[in-house]
């Protein structure tokens, strides 16, 4: 079985395309790719192919924090993408990488909601962020993450003419604060992986996201797959995120 | 997360409810409370109550679902409609759904699955009353129900919360915490070999402060594994 070849070579420390274990494959991120979208992204990590799109909306501001725009984020494996992806609504894995994709968003403090606020406890700006799965080779949560940033930071704020939207003029840039990037490192044999294949995830132990900030901080974690993790684990896990991270950051 | 209060929520070293930072709230642990259920728990921490159901093992169908050389866990995380201020509407949330997943991946490495070729266990947990940490309060019910059924573990699930608040740690967030906090780390672990199970994290922390918090949680939640298999003893004496 394939399986079988994958998990010998990661066993020896080799992976089927050739690439050191903390090597990701060449990314390719495109912005501006959508035109009807107020933001968008491309990013290509070898096969994995991820669009976001950013839409902007008029609505009202959670009573919580009456004084804040809001960022909604969603996912979508289109059958397209995989010959495991089914129609339908998002299923447990979409919903998932929507809320950890959102997260690293949120926690990172990376829009500023504050600035979103048209009228205090009635009116304000909607982010909507989504992500579209083109094509499935693995990593998923590190390249929507990555197109969804590079998509804010291209995000154009809507003119408003007495309370409508004029969706062909653009009033200012989204405010942004902070650029937050994830990188997500796989376990298996005691050994730590980055960038995924889809084969190779079907095989690791566990992984574990996390979203790392421009000073080195975390704003989000993750843990997924059957196994458990040690605390050594996590912590080698963390630092390989962290030193990962700073190599994507350049490509925006 | 990411909402600001004026309110300290730590004064003297003594957080809202009274506790010591590292000190976690009243517990309160039923097994056996479903008589439907091949095995189920209620916990209590503080305010926050869950209850877990579990059924099975048991025949998996549609067949087609079936796995030919193990078994699976299908479980529902839910909150009740009346277990916070706002009601919840029924039906299973984006936040349901995830929580559900990473229960279940936080449950499976302490059963043995390969026993139980096409069949599957069933989790069910639900919040009756939510005041911050539900997710681990609900994984702590589970663990008991696995055990009250009589499922074999290589070893019990505990899980509980973790946090900072101006430079402190803390555990077993309560809600208002989990709000203000500025970070929320809920793990879940199998104590004997300090295996994590679940881990997730939002907030802002440098790794160093990710690690103290781990070892922390670590350490208190010998507690809560103390607590539990005394519950379970207890049902045994009778």
């Amino acid at each position: 079985m394939r399986s079988g070849y994958v998990l010998k070579l990661l066993e020896n420390g080799e992976r089927i395309d050739g690439r050191k274990l903390d090597q990701f494959r060449d990314i390719k991120v495109e912005t501006d790719i959508v035109q009807r979208a107020e933001g968008s992204a491309r990013v290509k990590i070898g096969k994995t192919d991820v669009i976001v799109g950013v839409k902007t909306e008029i609505g009202q501001p959670f009573a919580d924090m009456p004084n804040m725009g809001i960022l909604k984020t969603g996912a979508e494996f289109t059958p397209i993408a995989s010959p495991d992806f089914e129609s339908g609504p998002p299923g447990e894995d979409a919903t998932e990488l929507a809320r950890v994709v959102d997260r690293g968003i949120r926690e990172s403090d990376c829009i500023d909601l504050e600035k979103l606020c048209i009228k205090e406890g009635e009116k304000a700006w909607e982010i909507y962020v989504d992500v579209h799965i083109i094509n499935h080779d693995g990593n998923l949560i590190d390249a929507s993450t990555l197109a969804a940033v590079a998509a804010l930071k291209k995000t154009k704020i809507p003119k408003l003419e007495d309370d409508k939207i004029i969706r062909d003029k653009f009033e200012k840039k989204l405010p942004l604060l902070h650029t937050p990037i994830t990188v997500t490192v796989g376990k298996i044999f005691d050994k730590f992986i980055v960038d995924p294949l889809k084969e190779e995830e079907d095989v690791f132990d566990s992984k574990l996201s996390a979203a790392v900030m421009e000073d080195g901080k975390i704003c989000a974690l993750q843990k997924s797959g059957e196994n458990g993790l040690s605390l050594e684990d996590i912590n080698n896990m963390i630092d390989l995120a962290v030193k990962k991270s700073k190599e994507i950051r350049k490509l925006l | 997360m990411g909402m600001k209060t004026d309110e300290k929520l730590i004064v003297k070293g003594k957080r809202l409810d009274g506790r010591k930072p590292d000190e976690i709230r009243e517990i309160e642990m039923k097994v056996g409370v479903i008589p439907n259920a091949n095995g189920s728990a209620q916990v209590r921490f503080g305010n926050t109550i869950a209850i877990a159901g579990v059924y099975g093992p048991r025949p998996l169908f549609p067949k087609h679902r079936q796995e030919s050389d193990r078994a699976i866990i299908q479980c529902r995380y839910n909150m009740a409609p009346f277990s916070v201020e706002e009601r919840v509407r029924p039906g299973p949330s984006r936040r349901a759904v995830e929580i559900s997943k990473v229960t279940r991946l936080a449950l499976e490495p302490a059963l043995f699955l390969k026993d139980y070729p096409e069949m599957v266990v069933d989790v069910y947990i639900e919040i009756l009353q939510a005041d911050g940490s539900t997710r681990v309060t609900g994984i702590n019910a589970a663990s008991l129900a696995l055990a009250d059924a009589g499922v074999p573990m290589k070893d019990l699930v505990v899980a509980l919360s973790g946090g900072k608040i101006d430079d402190t740690i803390i555990i077993d967030l309560c809600g208002k915490e989990d709000n203000y906090s500025e970070a929320d780390i809920p793990i879940a672990f199998l104590p004997r070999k300090k295996e994590i199970t679940l881990l997730q994290m939002d907030g802002q922390l440098t790794p160093q402060e990710i690690k103290d918090i781990l070892k922390n949680i670590l350490k208190t939640g010998e507690t809560v594994y103390k607590k539990q298999k005394e519950v379970l003893k207890k049902k045994y004496e009778k």
